[in-house]
């Protein structure tokens, strides 16, 4: 048994799979394979085949399907690239296209399994040998579009690049250059975005340097008293007065002059007084004639942006009564908690069912302000938490007052040494005037930042002797102060703040509503409940799980402990159940009657025992 | 000792039972899967939160006992004798001393003994021979061939055939049943020898002399109320909580595990935490419906004409009233 099995592993024979399903065999799978792979050399064979070989199990593996993650090399023959200057130039002249290179067979894709099997790919030209196979093309190419934004990505831990990426993409910037023409639901715009002073070699390609979506600030690594602790950071407010990260944020409503079945169709006006559910007065003060608001209208939340009634929901209610026009409802849209803003502009147009179609612009301004979100590109990101008076802030020698203060122990746990290295190389750019690249792998080495500082005067280390602001005295440490692209992101707390005293409750089991659009309360779960018991505050249970949510009074038959009715226009009260009038007026939680109701729905009588209060 | 102070004893209407669970379930989210082992033992015995689970839930078959056993004096300090015990402990199947090989072409069975091990360990070959005949009762033919092996003959289906051959393998020689894998440990601070072994059989080794029987161990709760009774199972019980907490080097004041412990063999047997234990059991109606199986227990509860009595706190809760805890246990009384 054991010599059979030898010489299965000595024979060259294989298994051939296509796509994963079982073509056949083949007496010698070298041969089988370097055949295959010459024939897709020279583009006999789809350049989308790839081909992986597995000597211990015997396995040809060709797969041609979608879906495999590839990724395209240079093609190395005889330890020379095949891309040649030649090549080179007739892709910049626009003669050949990357296409044509694939071709040609200058350029292959190889999947992962390729990558394991059949190749030996160099990183670099000046290591070729003749055994290589491929040429990788830029090793920096092994990041997506959006990381390959993050300035020296490879001093940085790899959760940090993930979250800066996903930070990247919250930023505000100038997104579209006709955002004054567009009618987004939600926008952003950055007044004065800059281009970074660090940057990758992707920038260009991309059109970063086009629509940028940050600012370069001046930041200082030190605690500020106590204002910077966890993450927090600490703002100049001279630099937010003069614009730093000051934006724009412009939220559209919409509504359309629909069409019911049976005639009836939504009229756009001022409503009528005595119409369904008008508001007050106050709040249709902005509207126009035609019922719509005018541009450069100040409003506040609830104010009427565009005047609407509706035919009544239900046909009956017309039928009653029989005048249709008296009672139409009110269904207009008004401005949402929180929306103090200025109306930018209204468009009015015909929706695809051609109706009338209108959309209200509103315009606020977002200056910085405390609890705003800020980031730097290597996942660095903070909330303000102090906006100090440039007086009272820290300067150097040469009169510089940071724009920014985070806290030093923000750098050493996260292991984001781009982060300092950026603010290294946005100082020596501020003071050469040259963009310092940052690309992954061939990013400019520190020693040469180290040496534009020296050469400008400055401690090439970056630290500075810095001035308290408000005592003047030096510092006795020195601070590490550079400029470091810092990135505003789309939290705003304007457009999060959320309070609730009283307000509205569900119609199931009149408990508050939940969530920042209805205007909703915060709820106190099972596990805060938990606490409490665990303190022994009964009282305050009470107070959060009845009193302050869903107390009602029931009346419960003394006799027979069901729930009883009152009678209005008799004004009696009465058991439905056993005819009984002696009744207890009970304050349970509203949930609990729904309960009650519920277990009947079960066939299930309950009954209540009331008596006076031990 | 015997004065019994009166400041550790909590107050009247604290919320024991609450604090015990958050004290015990806040540090259960930061326990890792991480696993570490018991010296010796190279089987993965559970620990952290599967662990926890497996004795709140009082399993009655835990994924892995573990036993503990001590030798009496003149044993235990003598390594090679201990080693022996360990060994005549451990159980060996046929399928561990012999080799077991199907022959389906001719529907026979073939096993190859190694007579020397077995004559080491007081078995003759005949004595086998005896032992698997009596074992397949005449369902096949068993003969012997040249004194080395035992050559079975039967008259059924392949699948006869493989199911036979998977019982001969399981067929108890040696040892005490379900115990396997004896490793001798030394205790540091007695200096003497024990055994530890996995599985658990105490009606089996009650019966041998050489062993310590009142300081016998195991980790199987079930067990251990089944021989020893419901005072050391709830000691178990805290000990085996204990142990998990402190592997994960979290700290939790083990009054707290005792409270459990104490709940779980409140009714002089051990019983689950959760929906056939404690939770399930409980005395209100409304609590039980709250907590699983809601229409279960109000129509069971209908069924019988259950009367809620109000006394716990969740029901309080559900109907709206004060809980009869903290501020809410004392009353005002006109004088």
């Amino acid at each position: 048994m054991s010599k059979s099995k030898q010489t299965r592993s000595q024979s060259k024979r294989v298994v051939v799979y296509l796509n994963g399903i079982y073509l056949g065999f083949h007496d010698n799978g070298d041969e089988l394979v370097k055949s295959i792979l010459e024939k897709r050399s020279i583009r006999e064979l789809t350049p989308n085949l790839n081909i992986s070989y597995n000597k211990k199990t015997g396995e040809v593996h060709l797969n041609t399907t979608g879906g495999r993650l590839r990724r395209p090399y240079i093609v190395v023959k005889n330890g020379k690239p095949l891309l040649t200057e030649e090549h080179l130039e007739k892709l910049k002249s626009g003669e050949i296209t990357w296409d044509d290179l694939v071709a040609e067979g200058v350029i292959d894709y190889l999947d992962s399994e390729e990558e394991d099997s059949l190749s030996y790919i160099a990183m670099d030209e000046s290591e070729l040998t003749s055994d290589h196979t491929h040429l990788e093309i830029n090793p920096a190419s092994i990041t997506g579009a959006i990381v390959s934004t993050i300035p020296y990505p490879d001093h940085n831990s790899s959760p940090r690049l993930t979250m800066a990426a996903s930070m990247m993409k919250q930023s505000l910037g100038l997104y579209a250059v006709n955002f004054n023409y567009r009618l987004d639901s939600r926008a952003h715009i950055l007044f004065y975005p800059q281009v970074p002073l660090v940057q990758s070699a992707s920038y260009s390609a991309l059109n970063y340097d086009k629509r940028p979506a940050g600012q370069n600030f001046v930041v200082a690594v030190m605690s500020y008293y106590g204002y910077n602790m966890s993450d927090a950071v600490v703002v100049n407010k001279n630099s937010v007065e003069r614009a730093l990260s000051r934006s724009v944020f412009y939220k559209t409503y919409e509504t359309e002059e629909r069409r019911y079945p049976g005639g009836q169709k939504d009229k756009l006006m001022v409503p009528n007084p005595n119409i369904m559910g008008y508001r007050e007065e106050e709040l249709y003060r902005n509207l126009d004639e035609d019922g719509i608001i005018m541009p450069e209208v100040e409003v506040k939340p609830r104010d009427v942006l565009i005047g609407k009634v509706s035919p009544p929901r239900f046909m009956e209610e017309v039928a009653t009564f029989g005048i249709t026009e008296e009672k139409r409802r009110e269904n207009s849209v008004t401005a949402k908690g929180g929306d103090y803003a200025t109306v930018d502009s209204v468009m009015l147009t015909e929706s695809l069912a051609g109706n009338k179609l209108v959309k209200v612009k509103l315009r606020s301004l977002k200056v910085p302000e405390v609890g705003d979100k800020f980031a730097s590109r290597h996942g660095q990101k903070g909330v303000i938490s102090y906006i100090a008076p440039q007086e009272d802030l820290p300067f150097t020698k040469s009169g510089v007052v940071p724009d920014l203060i985070i806290n030093p122990h923000a750098i050493p746990s996260r292991m984001t040494a781009g982060h300092i290295l950026e603010m290294l190389g946005g100082k020596a750019s501020a003071l050469d005037g040259e963009y310092v690249d940052s690309t992954m792998f061939s990013g400019t080495p520190e020693d040469e930042l180290r040496a534009v500082l020296k050469k400008y005067g400055f401690e090439e280390g970056g630290e500075e002797v810095l001035y308290d602001g408000i005592t003047g005295e030096k510092y006795k440490a020195t601070i590490f102060i550079g400029v470091i692209y810092y990135q505003r992101l789309h939290h705003l707390v304007s457009n999060k703040m959320h309070v609730r005293s009283r307000g509205p409750v569900q119609l199931l089991t009149h408990q508050p509503t939940e969530g920042k659009a209805r205007e909703g309360g915060l709820r106190f779960g099972e596990m805060e409940r938990d606490c409490l018991i665990g303190y022994g505050a009964s009282q305050l249970i009470k107070d959060r799980l009845l009193e302050e949510s869903d107390k009602t009074i029931v009346r419960v038959c003394a006799d027979c402990g069901s729930l009883g009715v009152y009678d209005y226009s008799k004004r009696r009260e009465y058991c439905p159940i056993c005819k009984g009038t002696r009744m207890d007026e009970i304050e349970m939680s509203y949930a609990f009657k729904l309960l009650l109701d519920e277990i009947k729905s079960l066939n299930v009588f309950p009954r209540l025992r009331t008596g006076d209060k031990r | 000792m015997v004065n019994i102070k009166r400041s550790p004893i909590v107050d009247t209407g604290e919320a024991v039972g609450i604090v015990a669970a958050q004290s015990l379930g806040e540090p259960g989210t930061q326990m890792t899967m991480r696993t570490f082992h018991y010296a010796g033992v190279a089987e993965h015995v559970p620990l952290g939160l599967p662990r926890l689970i497996e004795i709140v839930d009082a399993r009655r078959d835990i994924s892995k006992s573990l036993m503990d056993i001590y030798l009496t004096k003149e044993y235990s300090k003598d390594k090679k004798k201990v080693e022996k015990i360990a060994k005549g402990i451990e159980q060996l199947t046929l399928g561990k001393v012999a080799k077991i090989v199907e022959d389906f072409e001719n529907k026979s069975i073939r096993i190859i003994v190694d007579v020397k091990y077995l004559e080491s360990r007081n078995l003759t070959f005949r004595e086998l021979v005896k032992k698997i005949s009596k074992f397949l009762n005449g369902s096949a033919r068993v003969r012997t061939k040249s004194g080395k092996y035992i050559l079975i003959t039967a008259k059924t289906s392949y699948v006869q055939l493989r199911k036979m051959s998977m019982k001969l393998k399981s067929l108890h020689l040696f040892g005490i049943k379900g115990l396997s894998k004896a490793t001798v440990a030394k205790d540091d601070a007695s200096k003497e020898y024990f055994i530890r072994v996995g599985g658990s059989n105490i009606s089996e080794l009650k019966k041998m002399e050489e062993i310590d029987f009142s300081r016998l161990y195991t980790n199987s709760i079930r067990d251990i109320e089944k021989h020893f009774g419901i005072e050391a199972a709830r000691s178990a019980i805290v000990k085996e909580i204990k142990q998990v907490m402190d592997l994960q080097g979290l700290a939790v004041d083990v009054r707290h595990v005792m409270l459990i412990a104490d709940a779980m063999c409140s009714r002089g047997y051990v019983e689950p935490v959760g929906r056939h234990g404690l939770s399930g059991k409980k005395e209100s109606i409304l609590a039980r419906a709250a907590f699983e199986e809601t229409i279960k227990h109000l129509v069971n509860a209908s069924i019988k004409g259950e009367e809620d009595k109000l006394n716990g706190v969740t029901e309080n809760i559900i109907i709206g009233q004060t809980i009869k805890l903290g501020t809410g246990k004392v009353k005002l009384v006109m004088r």
